[in-house]
């Protein structure tokens, strides 16, 4: 298993313990096969991001460890805790929070309500003011249905309502994509503040721009399995690679 | 006039059916996406058990009231946990022909077991009588129906649109996937509200019990009027079914009055009218 071992060679790395094991990971929309054994490591406190072009199962991934795909195999541990046959309400209420590429804003509920949607599933949450500190645009439109918002808004009520949960380890699936370049710093300002509060963040991009400003290492999956991984101090060194890989 | 003002009254009773009946359907339809043709049979389970609470256990209409809804949902959610949860995902018509069939299923052994005929229930002592009111008699029972009725149309839908519970349900109708990964157990809640549809359909029928006795057919009477009423007002529309309910039953009661010949057909040509002009019904959204 030649990618478990670039898995696991940067993780080592890294500052915080081991909170997320990813191993022989393989899913399956119907009769697809979409992801054919992810290996990667996530430690507590880091920013990890997977790189990769269109279909090549960073979302896919994402959602298999949230237990969103149907068909899956392989192991997946958070907290030394087997949750591959874990369905998704259990994950979350682990610690998990999934912010959708999609954004997922109920059409039905105002602003008030989507952010108070995901119930508290431990301590540790950030209260009201501070996320309305993080995104001040928030307050002032409480009111509003969910889908007026702006791309931008959307995206930061994505994020945010996640943030009061109490989950320590978020899983943001491209909060950049579509977004103005004024909104995608104040993302990556976001993301480095949760990191500094002690969150935990698998992130998937392929804004390798962005990324590089907040990720500490990267992974990169194509065809459904990681073919490479490596630390943010070896971005320089490995940037031919990367634009190879990433087809730019 | 008296007959005028008479006539408007049996519209509001039936209108508080008609909405009662529609809201459930609403809720069903917009959480499971099933067209519930079990709902008539389950309102005449609900009259039903009224009479056998009464008849077997001496229990009066006031705590059928309450038990009716209860046992009748928990039949109901039997049915969703072992049949119904399984279409999940499938086409419309699935989910139709088989509460269809579990309608004919139901209706099939009541009336095996009770023939055709009506069983009496009688008014609660509290409710006999009427009330002079000028312009007309007003049967204290039939008001008691109405302001009911209307009573527990705004509590469900106070339940749906403002409380915490009803966001669960209202962002869970959108994405029910999205909704579990935050951590809510979506499945559980899927049958708590088909329970809640079913207790709103049996409870309508512990309501009709006095008025129209207990039939084992009185759903089958019923149902397809409240399946215009919910296509009227919108499918899967909360404050829809309950405004339409209401004022279809008036507007039929009204044609009583002045067109007596098309009282039985005015609300399908309504249901006809609004689909040319607004197929997806006077409150609904596109999907």
């Amino acid at each position: 298993m030649p990618d478990t071992a670039i898995a696991e060679a940067p993780a080592k790395a890294a500052t915080g313990g081991n909170i997320l094991q990813v191993r022989n990971l393989e899913a399956w929309y119907g009769e697809s096969h979409i992801l054919h054994g992810i290996n990667f490591d996530v430690n507590a406190g880091e920013v990890v991001t997977l790189l990769g072009r269109n279909g090549a199962g960073k979302t896919t991934t994402l959602k298999s460890i949230m237990g969103i795909i149907g068909k899956r195999a392989g192991s997946v541990k958070f907290n030394n805790q087997e949750i591959i046959r874990a369905t998704s309400d259990k994950i979350a209420r682990m610690g998990i929070a999934f912010c959708p590429e999609e954004r997922g804003i109920f059409a039905s509920l105002d602003v008030r309500e989507n952010l108070m949607l995901p119930p508290v599933v431990r301590e540790g949450g950030l209260p009201l003011d501070q996320i309305f500190d993080l995104f001040p645009n928030l307050k002032e439109r409480l009111n509003s249905q969910g889908t007026k918002l702006s791309g931008g808004e959307q995206q930061m009520l994505a994020i945010a309502r996640i943030l009061r949960t109490g989950a320590s380890f978020l899983m943001l699936d491209e909060p950049t994509e579509g977004l103005a370049p004024v909104i995608i710093q104040q993302i990556g300002h976001t993301i480095a503040r949760l990191k500094k509060e002690g969150f935990t963040i698998l992130l998937v991009e392929q804004n390798f721009r962005f990324a590089s400003t907040v990720a500490d290492r990267y992974y990169v999956v194509e065809h459904g399995k990681i073919i490479d991984g490596f630390s943010n101090s070896e971005l320089a060194a490995n940037m031919d690679k990367l634009h190879t890989y990433l087809g730019v | 006039m008296q007959a005028l003002y008479a006539q408007l009254l049996v519209g509001l009773i039936n209108g508080s059916f008609y909405a009662l009946l529609s809201l459930g359907l609403a809720v069903i339809f917009g959480m499971l996406n099933i067209i519930n043709f079990a709902h008539g049979a389950l309102y005449m389970m609900g009259a039903f058990v009224a009479y056998f609470l009464l008849n077997l256990g001496g229990i009066n209409y006031w705590f059928a009231l309450l038990l009716a809804p209860i046992i009748v949902g928990i039949f109901g959610m039997i049915l969703e946990r072992t049949m119904l949860k399984f279409l999940t995902g499938l086409d419309h018509l699935y989910g139709l022909l088989l509460t269809f069939g579990i309608a004919l299923i139901v209706q099939g052994v009541f009336q095996n077991y009770f023939g055709s005929s009506g069983l009496p229930y009688a008014i609660p002592d509290q409710l006999r009588g009427g009330m002079n009111l000028g312009f007309m008699f007003l049967p204290i029972y039939r008001g008691w129906v109405v302001v009911f009725s209307l009573v527990v149309c705004l509590a469900t839908w106070y339940l749906i649109e403002k409380t915490q519970l009803g966001a669960y349900l209202r962002a869970a109708t959108e994405n029910p996937t999205l909704v579990r990964a935050f951590g809510i157990n979506v499945p559980r809640m899927i049958t708590l509200t088909y329970g809640l549809g079913v207790g709103l359909a049996a409870l309508a029928g512990v309501l009709s019990a006095p008025i129209n006795q207990v039939r084992p057919l009185m759903g089958a009477d019923l149902i397809i009027v409240v399946f215009a009423v919910v296509v009227i007002g919108g499918m899967g529309s909360i404050m829809g079914s309950i405004i339409t309910g209401f004022a279809l039953g008036v507007i039929e009661g009204l044609t009583k009055y002045f067109y007596p010949e098309a009282s039985n057909t005015v609300v399908f040509v309504l249901m006809v009218l609004v689909l040319l002009v607004k197929p997806t019904g006077l409150t609904g959204r596109a999907a």
